[in-house]
């Protein structure tokens, strides 16, 4: 199956490469950009059909390795 | 003392350390690579030195948290041995929740490497007896995510328990946020686990222990360690 897991920063973890991206979007003159927060994304390939097992592992994957969850939330997606 | 450094690819700084520890100790430390499930026998003080484990990726010290040997630095711990960290060391052993919190990138966004100031806020403990309580020492940093983070609760624990070995300081020991070079919470720069045994510190004491060198403030902590593990033998 294949999955994504989606990392992102805790609301109020300040986020330096966030706002050094948001300076450069001002910067380019992009009209409206009000922040910029930086996370990860992770396409994961999985053996098994049942999705509530793949969701449990990848559940897993991110608590032990993917994300760091004192200051960064994640969101497993199961895509099928 | 009988001192295990770990190595994990990318790391570069266990020489450096290897040779402070000899420096106080006159002993030779092991180099422990990531792959072995056991420390040497009679292991004392486990020292996570500073580099670039696995090139940061991920998170800085993400992968290295979760290689074989940091089991066998767990149960080290567990049972009271003394466990350094430096630098890249220490975000290691955040990662492996062997001490709270997490370093950030710097606030600056800059990659920081000069000397800085710290202020040593206990003189009580193995790691620090080889000072006085509130010395302001000189010592170099070289990182790029150094910046202290936890959340309020784990942070009032710290202070509250005077988890706080070290702190970025002015000259004169004074807590300025101009010398709080990459805006760590309360200018944090080192501290230790519940039980005391286990130290994280991003600035590099092994860099400023030989008169070479320009400066020797690094030493006391080394010659601390030395002398408590002698005590304790």
């Amino acid at each position: 199956m294949k999955a994504r897991v989606t990392v992102t920063l805790k609301t109020g973890v300040l986020d330096p490469q966030g706002k050094a991206i948001e300076g450069a979007l001002k910067s380019l003159g992009i009209d409206g950009i009000a922040s910029v927060r930086q996370g990860k994304v992770f396409d994961i390939e999985i053996e098994g059909t049942d999705r509530a097992a793949v969701e449990a592992a990848l559940r897993q994957a991110s608590d032990k390795l993917l994300a760091n969850t004192v200051i960064e939330n994640y969101r497993v997606e199961v895509l099928g | 003392m009988k001192a295990a450094i770990l190595l994990f690819p990318g790391l570069n700084r266990e020489r450096d350390m290897a040779r402070a520890l000899r420096l106080v100790s006159g002993n030779d430390a092991t180099i422990v690579w990531h792959a072995e499930t056991a420390l040497p026998a009679g292991t004392d003080l486990v020292v996570v030195p500073g580099g670039f484990s696995y090139g940061d990726y991920l998170r800085c010290g993400a992968i290295a948290a979760r290689a074989p040997v940091m089991e066998a630095v767990r149960s080290h711990a567990a049972k009271g041995g003394l466990v350094l960290g430096v630098c890249n060391g220490f975000q290691i052993l955040c990662e492996a929740g062997l001490l709270p919190g997490v370093l950030m990138r710097n606030q600056n966004r800059r990659f920081i490497c000069r000397d800085v100031y710290l202020r040593v806020e206990r003189a009580d403990t193995p790691f620090t007896q080889g000072y006085r309580r509130r010395q302001t020492i000189r010592v170099p940093v070289a990182h790029g995510e150094g910046n202290y983070i936890a959340d309020g609760e784990t942070v009032a624990r710290l202070e509250g328990e005077g988890r706080v070995l070290f702190r970025y300081c002015d000259p004169d020991g004074l807590i300025d946020p101009n010398w709080n070079h990459n805006g760590a919470m309360n200018a944090i720069a080192g501290i230790l686990n519940e039980s005391g045994n286990v130290l994280g510190m991003m600035p590099h004491p092994e860099n400023h222990v030989e008169e070479i060198m320009g400066c020797t403030d690094g030493r006391g902590l080394f010659e601390g360690l030395a002398d408590h593990l002698k005590r304790a033998a």
